[in-house]
């Protein structure tokens, strides 16, 4: 019976093994031979440490990263809360713009922060016209914080609402009854119950920073993101061994994040019950 | 901290409107006396929780309301310097700290020293009966453990009045009535002045020193238990507490006649057709020869401690009776029926 069952699972599951074989894992491997097959060889994947350059990208890539999801994380859990909580005319269309840049491909978020903060964008425009100098911060790590930011709001923004709105309101007041302040409830009552959300979506904002292509393409800024180095690599200077070794860098980075991300979540999420 | 047990309370014109313009509660005063136990009954929506809230400084009164701690006007104090211990229906628990934790919460915040902090957990878990649970989660817990925790948690700061809303009510029946005598004791032993919300007037009977029932935002009556049952205000306490007979009978030389016979009433003044009401237990079953009133048994139900009866014939309509006798009763049987004139209530509404 129980071999029979587990023959017919195999059966339901099979295409979707043969369909990640083909196009995931075989790939994958390839990229990974190919990454040690180079002039380099083997030594292409610690390219990333010893070479400055490589280094000084996978740094800023993840400060970037980093910097963006924890900012995200304050912005989008303040504005989610406050939007579960308060009810006010016009509250569904704020919403349904908070997440429009969803529906943006990374360089049209590129093209806007351009329109914003580039060379002759309206942020310069009005500092100009206060005689400040035009300020210009499109194409800097300012720029593309600020296209980060704005792409990753969405994801985070959406998680922290249906967490928030889980929260039963019992919970504060008995903290305050007990003689907590309001400062002290956020802490003690409000971070613990949206810890799993907050992990969980700022997993997928670190591993979405870590990966944008299009919005540091458009910007083009004096930074150099990882994806941009790889990109550079494998279009223009055929150094496609190293952009290999580099991709699997980059992969495996956020992939490790994810899963330590899952497995903090879970641990918290079981302790909260 | 500095909380001592009997704090009187004194509301005076408080009433809450909603932003929505919502009317939960109408100009409404009240005094508690210090150690004492109120109890706020009604049925949902009566404006019940929203006075429990306005005691505690989760809801402000309207414009002109003024809550008292003894002498102290608290109205524009927020819950957090009120010093009120909450009970909740939910329990509220925190689930990200284990028991000890969850009754040390108000201590920590207060700032009491943590070897003085654990004594008064000690101290607390021994009262409520639940020491082994101390390093328990609260996913672990059941309701009637939560309820005893959250208890704990409310009482280990010594607050200056403790606030219970609907704090049985997610419980199943047996667990309800245990818990219901052991708040009792709790309550008296602490000498704490408690306020509590419930819709079961059961309940309320058991726990309250006093009785407030309300109805559509206001308190239509107080007064002890027994005060509520037999002489309630008007018609919609009667009905709320328990069950009332309602019957039309004829005031005539000196007795209420009905159809299945008459009452002797001679102290009652007046003349004429009027409503008056029972209860179930005023009414006793008597011979049927001689009896004053006599009925016959439409339906009977057997509740273990007791017997109800239907009855029709007595009077223009079908009247309850219990009894605590043990015999049996057929449908169709005749019963004779005496009703003491002092068991009858005639209300101006």
């Amino acid at each position: 019976m129980r071999g029979r069952e587990n023959r017919f699972l195999l059966l339901m599951v099979a295409p979707a093994i043969v369909v990640g074989a083909a196009f995931f894992l075989l790939p994958l491997a390839r990229l990974a031979v190919v990454g040690a097959t180079g002039k380099l060889g083997i030594a292409a994947y610690t390219a990333v440490v010893t070479n400055p350059q490589y280094f000084q990208a996978l740094a800023s890539t993840i400060v970037l990263s980093v910097t963006v999801t924890v900012a995200t994380l304050v912005i989008a859990g303040i504005a989610g809360v406050f939007l579960e909580r308060n009810h006010f005319l016009g509250r569904e269309a704020l919403i349904s713009m908070l997440t429009l840049p969803l529906a943006f491909p990374g360089v049209v978020v590129g093209f806007m922060v351009i329109m914003l903060a580039g060379r002759t964008g309206l942020i310069g425009e009005i500092t100009s016209t206060f005689g400040a100098g035009r300020l210009v911060f499109a194409y800097s790590i300012a720029g593309l914080f600020t296209g980060y930011i704005y792409f990753s709001i969405p994801r985070v923004i959406l998680t922290i609402m249906a967490a928030a709105e889980k929260l039963d309101p019992a919970l504060e007041e008995a903290a305050r009854s007990l003689g907590a302040n309001p400062w002290r409830v956020i802490v003690d009552v409000i971070l613990p119950a949206l810890k799993p959300a907050l992990i969980a979506s700022g997993a997928i904002c670190f591993a979405t920073s870590m990966g944008a292509f299009g919005t540091a393409f458009t910007l083009a800024t004096d930074i150099k993101v990882l994806p941009i180095v790889i990109y550079t690599e494998f279009t223009l200077l055929a150094n496609i061994a190293l952009a290999a070794a580099l991709s699997m860098v980059l992969g495996i980075i956020t992939w490790a994040t994810l899963a330590l991300s899952r497995v903090a979540a879970g641990a918290t999420a079981a302790a909260a019950g | 901290m500095n909380g001592k047990a009997g704090t009187a309370i004194r509301l005076v014109d408080c009433a809450k409107t909603f932003p929505n313009g919502t009317r939960a509660l109408d100009k409404t005063s009240l005094e508690m006396r210090g150690g004492e136990t109120i109890v706020f009954l009604g049925p949902s929506g009566c404006g019940k929780t929203t006075l429990l809230r306005v005691i505690a400084g989760l809801e402000s009164p309207d414009e002109g309301g003024r809550v008292y701690f003894d002498d102290e006007d608290v109205t524009s104090q927020p819950i957090e310097h009120r010093n009120v211990g909450m009970v909740f229906q939910s329990y509220a628990l925190f689930p990200n700290m284990n028991v000890g934790d969850n009754i040390a919460y108000g201590l920590k915040v207060h700032g009491v020293a943590p070897d003085k902090r654990a004594r008064r957990v000690d101290e607390m878990l021994r009262m409520m009966q639940i020491s082994e649970l101390r390093e328990r989660r609260i996913t672990e817990l059941s309701g009637g453990q939560r309820q005893r925790v959250a208890l704990a948690r409310a009482i280990a700061v010594q607050p200056r009045v403790l606030l219970l809303d609907e704090p049985l009510t997610a419980l199943d029946a047996l667990l309800r009535e245990r818990l219901r005598i052991e708040i009792d004791v709790l309550l008296h032993s602490l000498g704490i002045t408690a306020a509590y919300v419930t819709h079961d007037q059961g309940e309320a009977m058991a726990i309250g020193d006093r009785i407030a029932v309300m109805n559509k935002g206001a308190i239509v009556q107080t007064g002890s238990p027994r005060e509520i049952y037999y002489k309630p205000a008007s018609s919609f306490v009667a009905d709320f507490i328990g069950t009332m007979n309602r019957v039309t009978g004829t005031l005539r030389g000196g007795a209420l006649e009905l159809p299945g016979g008459r009452i002797d009433w001679a102290d009652q003044q007046g003349s004429g057709e009027m409503q008056v009401l029972f209860r179930p237990n005023d009414a006793r079953i008597v011979e049927e020869a001689g009896a004053p009133l006599r009925g016959v048994v439409e339906q009977q139900f057997f509740l273990g401690d007791r017997t109800r009866l239907h009855v029709t014939g007595v009077a223009d309509r079908t009247v309850v009776v219990e009894t605590t006798e043990h015999r049996e009763f057929r449908v169709g049987q005749s019963i004779g029926l005496r009703i003491e004139p002092g068991a009858l209530l005639r209300l101006r509404d």
